[in-house]
């Protein structure tokens, strides 16, 4: 073993963990007398910076923070990152993207996951498409690490023979047995037959009835 | 009587396809990856920045890539598994520090024990797209000639290494 220890960081945090819901919760609710209720954010910080002012600049100061909250464009800060310089690349980017599946959530397209490695991947398709590859070359790049499964259009495989053309061919067999259903069905309803006296009598019946519309 | 069984028997075979996907992960994705070289890469040792650690210098010998990281909470579960197989010495393991800061990967490290001869720094993450990985931990087999053998996702369970890994590392290491 050639492990190199190195003596612990103190301010390391034992274990980082996800903030609990709950967390999020207190903080919105306001019972923190620290917090804006209005977007959440700590005013601590911002509001010793009035001290000794006057009250006119602490006005100010808070109209400033509450526009600041009420702006909805800081809201997706994180996002705005994400759109490239240029918009050609990002278009390109983005319609690649719809396509491919994100393997962490699931249900979402590269596109529009949020998750950490669909960043990641975006990032990838950007640089690879600045670097001028084709669509085609992206896609098999991504389709050799992650397989098949990422895209929402499956090729057609020998595995994928039944995903493809197995609801045509129970389009089929339905179709067929019911044609065979329908067929043997009239082949085995006995034709209505009238005894000669009948006859004459729905003759006379119809006949009648013409007779009154006349 | 018969015009009720086909329908039955339908019924039932659907209901037999339904259960068994309940029993499915769709978060386990089969990695493309495998039968294929592992994809090289040269990237500074988690310990050591200095120094270097790179897949291509483990040609010869079978062992185990196991990719971790000090935020994931799966590798908690995982971690104490590691360290008891690192010290029945059967198969190296090799870690790839993903997606961390490297004082948080030394302190992981340094508090729940080190079972990787050495680990790589992926503070990038790029690494880890060359071999797939969507989640952490992800744990590959490598045998002598570099060929990936077997992945697995998610935690590496006590049961997960007596019926797959071990035998099939024991299996690698005879040829």
């Amino acid at each position: 073993m050639n492990n190199i220890f190195i003596p612990d960081n103190p301010s390391a945090p034992s274990f980082p963990r996800r903030r609990e819901s709950s967390e999020i919760n207190t903080r919105r609710s306001g019972q923190d007398p620290n917090v804006d209720p209005l977007c959440g954010n700590y005013l601590i910080n911002w509001i010793p910076a009035c001290a000794g002012m006057t009250s006119f600049c602490s006005n100010v100061l808070s109209g400033f923070i509450l526009f600041l909250c009420l702006m909805p464009v800081f809201a997706f800060a994180g996002e705005a990152k994400d759109i490239a310089e240029d918009p050609v690349v990002e278009k390109r980017m983005v319609a690649l993207a719809e396509n491919l599946r994100c393997l962490v959530c699931q249900n979402e397209s590269l596109a529009s996951s949020h998750a950490e490695l669909a960043e990641d991947l975006r990032k990838e398709v950007r640089e690879m498409i600045k670097k001028g590859m084709d669509d085609k070359q992206i896609t098999e790049f991504l389709v050799t690490r992650y397989g098949d499964f990422v895209l929402y259009k499956p090729p057609v495989k020998s595995y994928t023979v039944l995903l493809w053309f197995g609801p045509f061919a129970l389009f089929l067999i339905g179709g067929a047995g019911l044609f065979y259903q329908l067929r043997k069905r009239r082949l085995s309803a006995p034709e209505a037959e009238l005894t000669p006296e009948a006859e004459q009598r729905a003759a006379a019946l119809l006949n009648e009835d013409k007779d009154k519309q006349e | 009587m018969m015009r009720f069984i086909w329908p039955l028997v339908a019924f039932l075979v659907l209901v037999g396809f339904l259960y068994v996907g309940l029993g499915l992960n769709p978060h386990e994705v089969p990695s493309p990856l495998i039968g294929k070289p592992a994809p090289a890469f040269t990237l500074p040792q988690l310990h050591d920045p200095a120094k270097q650690f790179s897949a291509q210098d483990m040609k010869g010998k079978v062992w185990l890539l196991n990719v971790w990281s000090s935020w994931c909470v799966s590798c908690r579960e995982e971690h104490p598994v590691l360290v008891e197989l690192a010290q029945q010495n059967v198969v190296p393991i090799y870690g790839l520090d993903y997606k961390d800061k490297r004082e948080d990967g030394m302190g992981w490290l340094e508090r729940g024990g080190n079972p990787y001869v050495l680990s790589a720094s992926d503070t990038e993450g790029r690494v880890g797209i060359d071999y797939g990985v969507y989640g952490v931990p992800e744990t590959y087999v490598i045998d002598k000639q570099g060929v990936i053998q077997y992945k697995e996702i998610g935690p590496v369970t006590p049961q997960s290494l007596q019926t797959k890994i071990l035998p099939l590392v024991a299996q690698l290491q005879a040829k």
